[in-house]
C-alpha cells in the first residue's frame, strides 16, 4: 500500500453509494458489505461482469441494485466476458466509434465456488494475457446460492450440505481451502490482495494502490455468511473480524507478484477457537465432545502460517 | 478479384471484407487455418480488428458474445468438440440477443475421436436460439458470412448466425471464388450500429439479468422465436440485396433439377455436391430425380420446404447426422413441414456419410430404388443407415487385427 493515501479513517470513505438498497441477498451477508465498500471506490463508470453465484440475483428483471453497467455471463467464464468488453471498448475508442468519456473499469464479480474451480481456466488466462481489468471473488466458503454445498474454498472442518457430520464422518470438510491468493499471485498479476467488509480503511487503500495499476487486479473479500456458516446476521461483523484477529484470514497484498505484504498484522492473535465456536459449521468440534485434535490442526496450521510470514520455522 | 480458395480460406474472407472489429479464437481442426489467416491480416494491419487467443471455446464464446453486448461487430469460428465445449455460451448469447457470426466447420463428434465431417456437432445448436445458414461450396461459405451479419444485425431479428462448412470435404477443398470488392463490400453489410446492446459510461445498462418465474422466462424466449421466425423474410431481403450487388442470389433451400422431379433426394453441405452427381447419373439414365439441398436450418423455413416436396412421388431424406434412439434429425422436421400437406410423398430416411464416410454411387442407387418402389406401392421402408459391403469386409479385417469378433 501506499504511504500516499487519501483513506486513513472511515471518514475518508465516500459517502455516496453505488450500489443501492434493496437486493434480494441474504440478511447480514458479508460479501454484499465487501462488496458495497468496493463499489465506492470504483464509482459508476463500472460494468460488473458477473458469474453464476448468490449476486446473480442481485439483477433481477427489471430492476438492479448497480450504477453503472452489469453482465451475467456464465459460471465458468466472467474473466473471458471482462476480455470481449474490454477488448471491444478497445477496439471501438481505437477505431473512433466511441467516446472516450464512456469508457468504463471491467469487474468481474464471482464467488468462490466459480474462481476457485469452474472458472480457474479462464482468469488464468485472463490474467496471462495481462487483461487490464478488476476480479472481486466474494469468498463465502461454499457453494452458497445452492444451499451450501462444499466448495474448494470451503475450510477444513466444515461441515456443508456435501460434507455432512456423522458418527463415521466426524469432521466435516477433511481437505483444508485452496491456497487463491497464492495461485493468483503466481500469475505475477499486477495487483493481488485480500479485504475484509470489518475493515474498510484497509480495503479503501488496497483499491486506491490498485487504480494505479494498469493489468489483472485481484481482490479475494472474506464474505462471512450467516446462511452457510451459521449464525445470526447480526454478528457479520463480529466473525469477520475474528476471521482476521484470529490469523485465519490474513489481509495482505502483492504488486506484480512480488513480495507479500500483510497490511495488518494482529499483534497477539486470537485463538481460532474463538472464530470457529459460535458457527453452526463447526458446532460438532465442540458439541457433544470438543475434539481437540481437529481443533489443534486448525490452529497449528494458522500458526505455521504467521511463522512462515515471521520467518520462523513453524 | 477471382481466386482459388479453400472453404476455409472463404470463411476468413468473409470476415475481412465484413471489416469486423473483433475476433476471439481458439484453435480446433479443422477450423485453423480461418484463425491464422485472420491472425496475419490483423498482425499485418489488412484488418483493424482485434484479434485475441482465448483458453477454450467456452471462454472464445463468451469474449465473443460480450464484446458483441458492448458493441463491437465479431466474428469467431470452431468446430466440432470446440463447439460443444462452447455451447453453454450459445445459448447464453442467443438470450442475450447480441449479433455475431459464428463459422462452424462441421466435423464428426467423439466418441470415438475422429476428424471427418458430419452434422451431429452444428445440429447440436440447433435449439440454442443461433441461427444456422449451411453452405455447400467455398463462394457460398464467403456470401454467407456476408448476409449472415446482416442478417444477425437487423433489428427485427438480434441473433447470433452460425455459417456451417464441412471439415475436409469443403474446409480444405480449393474452388474458384469471386471476392467482392472491399468496398461493396462493407457498403453491403453496413455499420453495426446496436443502439439495444452497449457498454457506455454514460448509458449504463444491465444485461444478461435473471428472470424468475415462468412468465417472464416464457416472454423472453417467446421474443427470441418470433426473431427467428423474422429472419426468413429477413434473409430474402439479405439474399435479395446480395443478388442485386454482386449477382448471386442464395434461397431458403436451393433446389437443382426440380422442375419435373417425381422423386427427390434431400441433403445438405458439401456432399449435396454428391447428390447433384447422382442426380445428373440417373436422369441420364431416365429416372425423373432431382435434390433438394437444405441451406437455411434455422429458423427451419418450412414452407419453402413444404413448396419443394408437396406434390412429389417420394421423397429421400439423407441426413448426414444420427440421433441415436431416433434416427436422422432433419427428416423429422421435414416430415413436421408437410405433414399438414394432403399431398405429402412417402418420406424415406437414410443416415448416411457419418464421420464422412463416403455415399457411394451403389448406395444412391439404393435409395432411388426404394424411391421408385415406394412412389408406386406408397409402402416406406424403415429408415436405413447406410453401409457398404466393401466397408463392412473392410471393418471386419480390422476387427479381427483387434481381436475382436465381427458383428451380425
Amino acid at each position: 500500500m501506499s504511504d500516499a493515501t487519501a483513506y486513513r479513517s472511515l471518514k475518508d470513505l465516500a459517502r455516496e453509494e453505488f450500489i443501492l438498497p434493496g437486493t434480494p441477498a441474504c440478511a447480514g451477508c458479508g460479501g454484499l458489505e465487501a462488496l458495497r465498500l468496493a463499489a465506492k471506490m470504483l464509482g459508476e463508470r463500472v460494468v460488473y461482469v458477473n458469474a453464476a453465484g448468490c449476486f446473480t440475483l442481485l439483477a433481477g428483471f427489471p430492476y438492479t441494485p448497480f450504477r453503472g453497467s452489469w453482465l451475467y455471463t456464465t459460471m465458468g467464464s466472467a474473466a473471458a466476458g471482462a476480455q470481449g468488453i474490454r477488448d471491444a471498448l478497445d477496439v471501438l475508442l481505437a477505431r473512433g466509434r466511441m467516446d472516450p468519456s464512456d469508457d468504463v473499469q471491467v469487474v468481474v464479480v464471482a464467488g468462490d465456488g466459480s474462481t476457485y474451480d469452474m472458472a480457474m481456466s479462464s482468469t488464468s488466462a485472463a490474467i496471462w494475457r495481462r487483461l487490464d481489468f478488476w476480479y472481486f471473488c466474494y469468498d463465502n466458503q461454499s457453494y452458497g446460492n445452492t444451499g451450501v454445498q462444499m466448495s474448494a474454498a470451503t475450510p477444513f472442518g466444515a461441515r456443508t450440505q456435501t460434507t455432512p457430520v456423522t458418527p463415521k464422518s466426524a469432521i466435516g470438510a477433511t481437505v483444508d481451502r485452496k491456497d487463491l491468493f497464492e495461485i493468483w499471485r503466481a500469475h505475477r498479476p499486477a495487483y493481488v490482495a485480500t479485504v475484509s467488509p470489518r475493515y474498510p480503511v484497509d480495503l479503501a487503500r488496497k483499491f486506491e494502490t490498485a487504480q494505479r495499476l494498469r493489468g489483472p487486479k485481484l481482490f479475494l473479500a472474506a464474505a462471512p455468511c450467516p446462511t452457510g456458516w451459521e449464525f445470526d446476521p447480526s454478528r457479520t461483523m463480529e466473525y469477520a473480524r475474528l476471521q482476521v484477529e484470529t490469523g485465519v484470514f490474513p489481509l495482505k497484498e502483492a504488486v506484480n507478484g512480488g513480495p507479500v505484504v500483510h497490511t495488518h498484522v494482529p499483534r497477539k492473535r486470537r485463538p481460532v477457537a474463538e472464530y470457529l465456536e459460535g458457527q453452526g459449521r463447526f458446532r460438532h468440534l465442540f458439541d457433544p465432545v470438543r475434539q481437540d485434535a481437529v481443533i489443534d490442526t486448525i490452529q497449528a496450521d494458522v500458526d505455521g502460517y504467521w511463522a512462515r510470514v515471521d520467518g520462523r520455522p513453524a | 478479384m477471382r481466386k482459388m480458395l479453400t472453404g476455409n480460406s472463404a470463411a476468413a474472407w468473409g470476415a475481412r471484407l465484413a471489416d469486423v472489429d473483433y475476433v476471439p479464437a481458439f484453435p480446433i481442426t479443422p477450423q485453423t487455418e480461418i484463425i491464422e489467416a485472420l491472425a496475419g491480416w490483423c498482425a499485418a494491419g489488412d484488418m483493424a480488428a482485434r484479434f485475441v487467443s482465448l483458453d477454450s471455446e467456452h471462454s472464445m464464446l463468451t469474449a465473443a458474445g460480450a464484446a458483441a453486448a458492448s458493441g463491437a461487430r465479431v466474428f469467431t469460428a470452431t468446430s466440432s468438440q470446440g463447439l460443444l465445449y462452447g455451447i453453454e455460451v450459445l445459448y447464453t448469447a442467443a438470450g442475450w440477443r447480441v449479433p455475431f457470426v459464428l463459422v462452424n466447420v462441421s466435423r464428426a463428434l467423439a466418441s470415438p475421436i475422429t476428424l471427418e465431417p458430419d452434422h451431429n456437432d452444428v445440429l447440436a445448436a440447433r435449439d440454442s436460439g443461433c441461427l444456422q445458414i449451411h453452405a455447400e461450396t467455398c463462394q457460398e461459405v464467403l456470401d454467407s458470412v456476408l448476409i449472415g451479419y446482416r442478417i444477425a444485425e437487423d433489428r427485427r431479428v438480434l441473433l447470433p448466425v452460425i455459417v456451417n462448412l464441412d471439415g475436409f470435404t469443403l474446409s480444405f477443398t480449393r474452388e474458384p471464388v469471386d471476392i467482392p470488392d472491399a468496398g461493396a463490400a462493407r457498403a453491403y453489410v453496413g455499420t453495426y450500429d446496436p443502439g439495444h446492446a452497449v457498454i457506455r459510461a454514460g448509458r449504463p445498462m444491465a444485461q444478461g439479468v435473471a428472470v424468475l418465474g415462468g412468465a417472464g422466462y416464457s416472454f423472453f424466449r417467446y421474443q427470441m422465436a418470433i426473431a427467428a421466425d423474422n429472419a426468413l423474410a429477413v434473409h430474402e431481403e439479405a439474399a435479395t440485396a446480395f443478388a442485386e450487388r454482386f449477382g448471386r442470389r442464395w434461397g431458403l433451400v436451393d433446389e437443382y433439377r426440380m422442375e419435373d422431379a417425381e422423386l427427390v433426394l434431400v441433403m445438405s453441405n458439401s456432399f449435396a455436391t454428391k447428390g447433384r452427381a447422382a442426380v445428373d447419373l440417373l436422369r441420364a439414365e431416365g429416372v425423373p430425380l432431382g435434390l433438394l439441398r437444405l441451406r437455411v436450418i434455422r429458423p427451419f423455413p418450412r414452407d419453402a420446404i413444404r413448396r419443394a416436396l408437396a406434390g412429389r412421388r417420394a421423397v429421400a431424406v439423407l441426413d448426414q447426422n444420427l440421433s441415436i434412439g431416433s434416427g436422422g434429425i432433419t427428416v423429422a422436421e421435414i416430415a413436421h413441414a408437410l405433414y399438414a400437406e394432403s399431398s405429402r410423398p412417402p418420406l424415406l430416411s437414410y443416415c448416411g456419410g457419418l464421420g464422412g464416410k463416403e455415399i457411394s454411387e451403389a448406395e444412391f442407387r439404393h435409395v432411388v430404388d426404394d424411391l421408385r418402389r415406394a412412389a408406386v406401392t406408397g409402402e416406406v421402408p424403415p429408415p436405413r443407415l447406410l453401409y457398404t459391403e466393401g466397408e463392412a469386409a473392410q471393418m471386419a479385417a480390422l476387427l479381427r487385427v483387434a481381436g475382436k469378433e465381427t458383428p451380425r
